[in-house]
């Protein structure tokens, strides 16, 4: 009998997880199918396409367009990632291990700055930006997503370090570590996938921005590919820009998927851990 | 590489017992420890202030100037007057009420599915590890990607949802046109709320609920009783970010309708004036009003339920 | 190897803690010397600012000779075993034990063989290659200690370190630990919660408390000479039995009848600023059943009749409860000793006399019995001071001596 209930209880559970993956995959597989039609079969509306194609890929990689938009895409995301993974572990760091004034304050700021309205910065930073003249560059769009990425950065490792158990660097020392031998061979290992969950979230955020993304750029630039996106047009005027679109629009959601797949559970205890006391 | 730079800088941490100059050690130990926190602590401060603090300040200034780029010869302060602009103006409060009406539905909707997801993901007995990897997808997606999903999905001619109704084209009115907008939305965010959700139900006591079977409660008494009791400060913080978030909405609006048929949000809307009408005095109002009601709300959620603030403990250091 | 001064060592907080108060104590080379006292006393303050973990606010601390105040920990040469253990997760059992010997920059071969001596020692050659995540608590506590003698340190530390074991295991490595430090004849100084550590393991304890050393000296002579009342009620278990006094025409009225008092201690009594009042202490195993008692013991003795509470064989002897009425002792020290032992473990001062009384005894439950107590082990304290009035030239002397 026990074994009756078990196996329909999976049953319901293996049910309802059916419901959330297929809520989760459609609009991903959709697109993904939408790439991969034929011009001619693209708007029959159906879900698997009738005719496979690689057009569509073909197409944004030659344009020069595309190209240009991805490497912007990751290199402001990369270099603001790095950053702002430094400058919230330093922070991070101070906050879970030493005791200064301004402690709270700083912890009060990110959690505003965290809440923060984006498009009220918008305007101002247009025009700021206009006047330093980075506007429409890479380090125009770097500087507000470090901004906005680092009370991520500061949560999520604060839990992190906050967790180490810092026992090991009395006995390090005890062990006759100097200070910088201890961190290296000690505090490091245990910090890394820390820093490397908190890398991936903050990379996530930076990837996905399209607000300043859109308000701070105006050319091919500093251009990011979802701002890219929407101004696709194809090679004529005439031509439907859907299959390309979706083509691109799959390339820049494989990294995503690649992560989710395979650092799904850091992840997980990333977001969790900065936004819940720990 | 940052553990690097993160190691240079600790260095200095060593309660230094060499060099006997020293008077008393302990409050140099202290000050040093406090320099230390301070320096480490100056960067990311430095720049989190000088991106937001400096131009929301600039931008109240530029709220109380005429400015409008097309024509920059008649800039001049003329007080509060873009203000009466923007708040007479019928665009404004429809955007508004737009915005609102999405945060509000969205909000309590992924409230419910978040939980229903968070149990899912918490208690299943089958594939959990697939459950929430997939469940991490929408999380991850770039909006705008989702959002040209489900454009085509709607449209007529190419999508497979366009038929489901039977008028034709849902994305060209304005009722079905918000509905797609907060589906979207909806399905875009539920994931993150089910995390923060998830992460409170994993601190209720296994044995709380088992007490609280053996005494006879139903499923759905231990799930208000015991379960929403202990979650109640994960629920808040989860509700205060998901609001303060849907209240930013733009990008779905963005690609879904480009802010036609009176489906802006104060965001596209402040947008629209900046990038398109390239009014740097009335964006910058709008700017100025959207950070005050989203202050509002914040001090609303604080006050009103008490929202502890994660990370506001600066509980034991070592 | 080398032994250890503290000279008039203290330590406050930035935030104004005093944990540690005007310690003197030296260890001689080899010794083996315990730190015990409540929680909060300032042991582990000790221990750290010995280690070097900690500055030193005032006085001065020298390791072999050697002022070591301002020296770094990885200066003084000393190995520290942790509560916690303090294990590097991400090394193999092999790498931790190496570790220390990695950072003075010794050649392989001299860390391999080092390592599996020690390795051998502690029965851990099996467990090398494991990461401490596997290890069951007594062998990572092995690892532990492993870490701390591979590279024969001048001095070891230990902090509580069998206080994460449960019972079966502290009494196994407690052993494991003497072993060690009697062949090793290195340094140590542990510190410790436990009565048993306490009394078995050093040469000599330590006693603080509120960060002040109360006593220093033997187990045996902290236990039969306690210098006061705190010491007294903090060694021995059960604890001593605290009963209030209130000195009388030369006696002492106490709940257990008129005790008598020798010239001493009267002389002593007479003076204009002592006592009127007086606790009077006696350890369980100074009663005996009345019945047991031969002629010429009786007389050192005398002897009392109360109602029996509860009767506690443990084979070897029994444990009885009595009920005694009368004034309950009460002094600071008491009530801190009471809060630090949880209540029930210190009957000392309630109205429940504890005794140790002989197997033979056919004592029962809810009868009235006469009991015998041995007026020379008695110790008398002013409650005001905590002073033990019965100690002479550091040795008590009983009630009645003259
Ligand atoms: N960093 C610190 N700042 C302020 N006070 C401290 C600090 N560390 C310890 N103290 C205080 O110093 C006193 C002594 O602490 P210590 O850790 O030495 O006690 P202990 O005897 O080891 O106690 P336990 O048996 O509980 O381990 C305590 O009152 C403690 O609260
Ligand atoms: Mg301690």
């Amino acid at each position: 009998m026990a074994v009756e209930t078990t196996t329909r209880a999976k049953l319901r559970w293996g049910l309802l997880d059916v419901l959330v993956v297929v809520f989760a995959l459609i609009p991903v597989l959709w697109i993904a199918s939408l790439s991969f039609k034929t011009p001619a079969t693209l708007t029959d509306g159906n879900f698997i396409p009738r005719e496979w194609t690689l057009d569509n890929y073909k197409t944004i990689f030659d344009t020069d367009q595309f190209v240009r938009a991805l490497i912007n895409s990751i290199g402001i995301a990369l270099i603001a990632t790095l950053i702002a993974v430094v400058l919230g572990a330093m922070a991070a760091y101070a906050i879970s291990r030493l005791d200064f004034p301004g402690k709270k304050l700083l912890v009060g700021v990110s959690l505003l700055i965290a809440m923060f309205p984006q498009v009220s910065l918008v305007s101002p930073l247009f025009e700021i930006e206009r006047q330093l003249k980075i506007f429409d560059t890479w380090p125009g769009l770097i500087l507000p997503y470090i901004t906005f990425a680092l009370p991520l950065a500061i949560y999520t490792l604060s839990a992190f370090f906050k967790q180490i158990p810092w026992d090991l660097e009395k006995a390090a020392k005890m062990d006759g570590a100097t200070q910088g031998q201890a961190f290296r061979r000690v505090i490091a290992p245990l910090a890394a996938p820390g820093l490397f969950t908190t890398a991936i979230l903050v990379f996530i955020f930076c990837w996905n921005d399209f607000l300043f993304a859109i308000t701070l750029t105006s050319t091919e630039r500093a251009r990011t590919v979802p701002v890219a996106l929407s101004f696709f047009t194809g090679e004529s005027q005439f031509e439907d820009p859907t299959g390309a679109i979706c083509a691109a629009a799959v390339v820049i959601t494989v990294p995503i998927i690649l992560f989710v797949l395979f650092f799904q559970r850091r992840i997980v205890s990333g977001l969790t851990s900065g936004a819940v006391k720990g | 590489m940052s553990a690097d730079t993160v190691e240079k800088s600790t260095t200095p941490t060593v309660p230094t017992q060499r060099g006997g100059r020293r008077k008393p050690p302990l409050s140099e130990n202290k000050k040093a420890e406090r320099k230390l926190g301070l320096l480490l602590c100056a960067p990311a401060a430095l720049v989190m202030i000088l991106v937001t603090a400096y131009p929301i300040i600039y931008s109240v200034w530029l709220s109380l100037q005429r400015f409008d780029l097309r024509f920059p010869d008649q800039r001049e302060f003329i007080g509060l007057d873009n203000y009466v602009t923007v708040l007479t103006n019928e665009f404004w409060w429809t955007a508004f009420g737009v915005t609102m009406l999405i945060t509000v539905v969205t909000v309590a909707v992924e409230l419910v599915l978040g939980m229903g997801l968070a149990i899912i993901m918490h208690r299943t007995l089958v594939g959990r590890g697939l459950v929430r990897t997939s469940a991490l997808i929408p999380y991850g997606i770039v909006t705008v990607v989702a959002a040209f999903s489900w454009r085509y999905a709607w449209t007529p001619g190419t999508g497979y949802l366009a038929n489901l109704f039977s008028d034709g084209a849902p994305l060209t009115e304005r009722a079905s046109s918000l509905a797609i907008i907060m589906l979207a939305e909806i399905w875009k965010t539920t994931p993150f709320m089910a995390l923060l959700l998830m992460a409170g139900l994993a601190l209720v006591p296994e044995d709380l609920l088992k007490a609280a079977s053996t005494d006879g409660a139903t499923a759905w008494q231990k799930f208000t009783k015991v379960m929403l009791p202990v979650m109640k400060p994960a629920i808040l913080v989860a509700l205060l970010f998901r609001t303060l978030d849907a209240f930013r909405v733009f990008d779905n609006i963005f690609v879904l309708t480009a802010g036609g048929n009176e489906t802006s949000s104060v965001s596209m809307l402040a947008y629209n004036n900046l990038i398109r009408g390239l009014n740097l005095g009335i964006g910058s109002t709008m700017s100025v009003l959207i950070f005050i009601t989203v202050a509002i709300i914040a001090f609303i959620f604080v006050k009103l339920f008490g929202t502890a603030a994660p990370g506001s403990d600066d509980s034991e250091r070592r | 190897m080398a032994d250890i001064v503290l000279d008039k060592v203290s330590k406050s907080f930035p935030d104004g803690t005093v944990a540690v108060q005007d310690v003197d104590l030296e260890i001689a080379d080899g010794e083996f010397v315990i730190l015990v006292g409540p929680s909060g006393c300032g042991k582990s303050t000790t221990l750290n600012m010995i280690a070097g973990l900690e500055d030193i606010s005032s006085g001065e601390l020298r390791i072999a000779g050697q002022r070591v105040n301002d020296k770094a920990p990885r200066d003084r040469d000393i190995a520290m075993v942790f509560q916690s253990y303090a294990l590097y997760p991400n090394m193999t059992v092999r790498e931790n034990m190496a570790f220390p010997l990695r950072l003075a920059k010794l050649d392989k071969e001299t860390i391999n063989r080092k390592v599996d001596e020690a390795a051998k020692v502690l029965e851990l050659t099996s467990l090398l290659d494991r990461k401490p995540a596997n290890l069951s608590g007594g062998q990572r506590q092995r690892v532990a200690m492993g870490r701390a003698i591979v590279r024969q340190p001048k001095a070891f530390l230990m902090d509580e370190p069998l206080s994460n074991l449960d019972a079966k295991l502290r009494v196994q490595m407690r052993t494991v630990v003497s072993r060690l430090q009697k062949q090793l004849g290195t340094t140590t100084v542990y510190v410790t919660h436990d009565q048993t550590e306490a009394m078995t393991l050093g040469d000599r304890v330590v006693i603080m408390r509120g960060g002040a050393v109360q006593q220093v000296g033997p187990p045996q002579e902290l236990y039969d000479h306690p210098r006061n009342l705190f010491v007294a009620g903090f060694i021995g278990s059960p604890s001593m039995n605290f009963l209030h006094a209130a000195v009388q025409d030369g006696g002492l009225h106490t709940a257990l009848g008129e005790v008598p008092l020798g010239d001493r201690v009267r002389r002593e009594l007479e003076s204009a600023d002592a006592p009127r009042e007086l606790i009077l202490g006696i350890r369980p195993e100074h009663f005996e059943d009345a019945e047991l008692v031969d002629d010429d013991t009786r007389r050192r003795g005398m002897e009392f009749e109360a109602p029996v509470d509860i009767v506690e064989s443990m084979g070897s002897d029994k444990y009885v409860y009595f009920t005694v009425e009368g004034e309950k002792a009460s002094a600071a020290e008491l009530e801190e000793l009471a809060a630090d032992a949880g209540a029930a473990d210190f009957a000392g001062a309630g109205g429940n006399l504890v005794t140790r009384l002989s197997a033979e005894s056919t004592v029962a439950e809810g009868q009235t019995r006469r009991v015998w107590f041995n007026l020379e082990k008695i110790h008398l304290f002013d409650p005001g001071t905590g002073r033990n009035l019965t100690l002479h030239e550091g040795r008590a002397a009983g009630a009645l001596a003259d």
